[in-house]
């Protein structure tokens, strides 16, 4: 199902995440948590389930809920679990007529509740086929608790338990890539997006992930002032230096096939993002050079094989 | 059923909802976190072009839409992080120091 994008139009829709949410100033998760319910059709209803983390303690503290929606949340592990549940009993209703109209069903987990401790339950709401999108708003380490690393934090990045210093430059380890992990799913629909631009990318890959039928896995990625160290302002030049320097490529994966949505004019240096936040400070020091070089290489790697598996 | 806007700390639990559950929507509007402004955002409306830009940026869905228009911030949710300022193409925001409202 493809649609028309129109900024205006969908600027005009009734936010279905309120205000009054406790997520800090200039968070990136609360933009992306919005920008993905937006694109659902105004008529349809949907359940929200949420994994342990920022978003699920900011927008659901009794007595006070964020969401137009149903939401639902039960512990850190088992997010997806939980809304593979809901989609059962719905459908068992529904198949006695006891409910009517769409229900659509959307998760959200940070990179904790998703690349690491409720990634079982993920794979394995994805193998069964529930009829659920998952959104995995990436900050790159356990934001909620303070800042501890997860295995979707960069290499080099300086978080509070992979610290800087002569006896280790910031975390040791690779990312992990998890939206290649969700593509050797074989489901219909597997994206990477970002709040960039006018939002086309993000809304047209939500709206897809939304209502395609079948589970589908979105990865988005949600910058965090606090633990990335940066100005709270920033966050749109950040992430267009995320995009355009290929650290966090555009791309959809659509039934085994891979397109990239976006191709940077001119492709900058990893550096130009690197400098941008205070996590990676340490990389500029005379005698770390090394670092940055191995970052880019890291890069332009990846960049070169997800060229290669869209066809060039 | 008791609502959200008469439940505080003082709400015996034998008052509250069953189970804790919320039977309202969006009730976290009620909620004021516009105290935790450092910065202000000035909406300069002669500049605004009503592209929207703005909108979908605000992690804190302060900005509403009525008519096709583009109104003042909701500065009871607002929380001064300056992103729309920054990303305003017509210089239709401008950021004032201090917490109230210019």
């Amino acid at each position: 199902m493809s649609i028309r994008y129109n900024q205006k139009r969908e600027a005009e829709k009734q936010p279905r995440l309120t205000g009054g949410h406790r997520m800090c100033a200039g968070c990136g998760a609360g933009i992306v948590v919005s920008g993905v319910l937006r694109a659902l059709e105004p008529e349809d209803r949907a359940v929200v389930v949420n994994a342990t983390g920022c978003v699920e303690v900011s927008t659901f503290m009794y007595p006070y809920t964020a969401y137009m929606d149903s939401f639902i949340h039960s512990a850190f592990e088992n997010a997806a679990a939980t809304c593979s549940g809901v989609e059962a009993a719905y459908n068992a209703l529904k198949r006695r007529g006891k409910v009517d109209g769409t229900v659509k069903f959307i998760t959200f987990g940070g990179d904790g509740g998703t690349y690491d401790i409720g990634f079982q339950s993920l794979s394995g709401a994805m193998e069964r086929g529930h009829d659920m999108v998952y959104v995995c708003y990436d900050n790159e380490a356990y934001m909620n608790t303070g800042v501890q690393r997860s295995s979707s934090t960069p290499r080099f990045s300086r978080t509070t338990t992979s610290p800087v210093g002569s006896v280790q430059p910031g975390k040791r380890q690779q990312k992990k890539d998890l939206t290649e992990i969700l593509v050797a799913h074989n489901i219909p629909y597997v994206a990477q997006t970002a709040p960039i631009g006018n939002f086309r990318d993000l809304h047209l890959k939500s709206h897809k992930a939304i209502y395609t039928a079948g589970p589908c896995f979105l990865n988005i990625l949600a910058p965090c002032p606090r633990g990335w160290d940066y100005p709270a302002a920033k966050l749109a030049d950040i992430i267009k230096l995320a995009v355009d320097s290929c650290v966090w490529p555009l791309f959809e994966v659509e039934e085994g096939q891979w397109r990239v949505t976006y191709t940077p004019k001119k492709k900058l240096p990893v550096e130009d993002y690197l400098r941008s936040q205070g996590r990676f400070r340490h990389m500029f020091q005379p005698g770390n050079e090394w670092m940055i070089e191995e970052a880019q290489q890291q890069i332009d790697q990846k960049w070169e094989r997800l060229l290669e598996r869209a066809g060039g | 059923m008791i609502h959200a806007k008469d439940i505080n700390e003082k709400t015996p639990w034998q008052e509250l909802t069953p189970g804790g559950e919320i039977y309202e929507a969006g009730t976290a509007r009620l909620y004021n976190t516009g105290t935790w402004r450092t910065d202000t955002p000035f909406f300069k409306q002669e500049n605004c072009k009503h592209c929207m830009l703005c909108v979908p940026y605000c992690p804190d869905s302060a900005i509403p839409v009525q008519d096709g228009k583009r109104q003042d911030f909701v500065f009871m949710h607002c929380k001064g992080c300056g992103i729309c300022a920054e990303i305003c193409p017509f210089e239709a925001i401008e950021m004032t120091p201090g917490g109230a409202p210019k």
